[in-house]
């Protein structure tokens, strides 16, 4: 016997759900989540040959195409799936409405900012400077 | 709500501690300390971009022993975020629910976490020192 359908036809036709954004937000934390596995231990392999290394050897480092396109994927997939994820957790426990909604914003500008900085960087590191 | 006084559910301390509760708080609880450490490490290149003064303020920072306990808390919850990352990306696809083997996946994320950050430490001290 066929579930009784509890959505109206026009709901499931758009097909976003009760929480009006559909699987989204679910399918980005899991492909990045997915990008970040290899993204990640290729970070900590490069981090422990890196450790106590002087400025030039890391400049020297980052010159290499690889290791700074590497880089730049690794922080854009790092802030992306933390927004995500701290989006979930300001959803779940900033009760008053302003105040979770000022938040989110803040914290996606934040994570705006700190990705774009962190590429510039890699990108001067690893053309000049 | 003082107004609507509804049965509500037990309160989380309601509830025996159990592996699978806790693994799960923790892994929120890592993702949250890991947006620090990707703070650091935008640090450390925006350092190391700015010039040889600021990348030294860094190094001799993550040389001390609170950069040390912080780097040391960012390895433990990195692996342990991946680990259980993982395990959480074998759930998505509709297996490992069984009790017996949610506490196996469970037990097994927990001795990697220590062996990778056993093994992480190991060769970036005798890296830092060489």
């Amino acid at each position: 016997m066929a579930p009784p359908r509890l959505r109206s036809p026009l709901s499931r036709a758009i097909g976003l759900g009760s929480a009006k954004e559909g699987v989204a937000h679910w399918w980005a934390q899991r492909v990045t989540a997915l990008a970040l596995v290899p993204l990640t231990l290729w970070l900590v392999i490069a981090v422990i040959e890196l450790a106590g290394a002087d400025r030039a050897r890391l400049v020297d480092w980052v010159h290499h195409p690889l290791p700074a396109v590497l880089l730049i994927l690794l922080l854009t997939a790092t802030f992306y799936h933390g927004a995500l994820g701290l989006q979930v957790v300001i959803e779940d426990y900033v009760e008053n409405e302003t105040l979770r909604l000022g938040l989110l914003i803040v914290m996606r500008l934040a994570a705006i900012l700190l990705a774009v900085l962190g590429v510039f960087a890699v990108i001067k590191l690893s053309l000049g400077a | 709500m003082a107004s609507d006084p509804r049965p509500l559910s037990p309160h989380l301390q309601i509830y025996r501690w159990q592996l699978t509760s806790v693994l799960s708080i923790l892994h929120r609880s890592a993702g949250l300390a890991l947006t620090l450490g990707a703070i650091l490490l935008v640090w450390w290149f925006a350092a190391a971009a700015d010039g040889p003064q600021a990348y030294a303020g860094v190094q001799a920072f993550l040389g001390s022993w609170l950069g040390r306990l912080l780097l040391f808390g960012w390895s433990l919850a990195l692996f342990y975020h991946l680990c259980n990352g993982l395990r959480h990306l074998w759930w998505d696809t509709g297996r490992g629910f069984e009790l017996k083997t949610a506490y196996a996946s469970g037990w097994t994320v927990v001795g990697a976490t220590i062996l990778l950050t056993l093994i992480a430490w190991t060769l970036g001290l005798a890296s830092w020192r060489g």
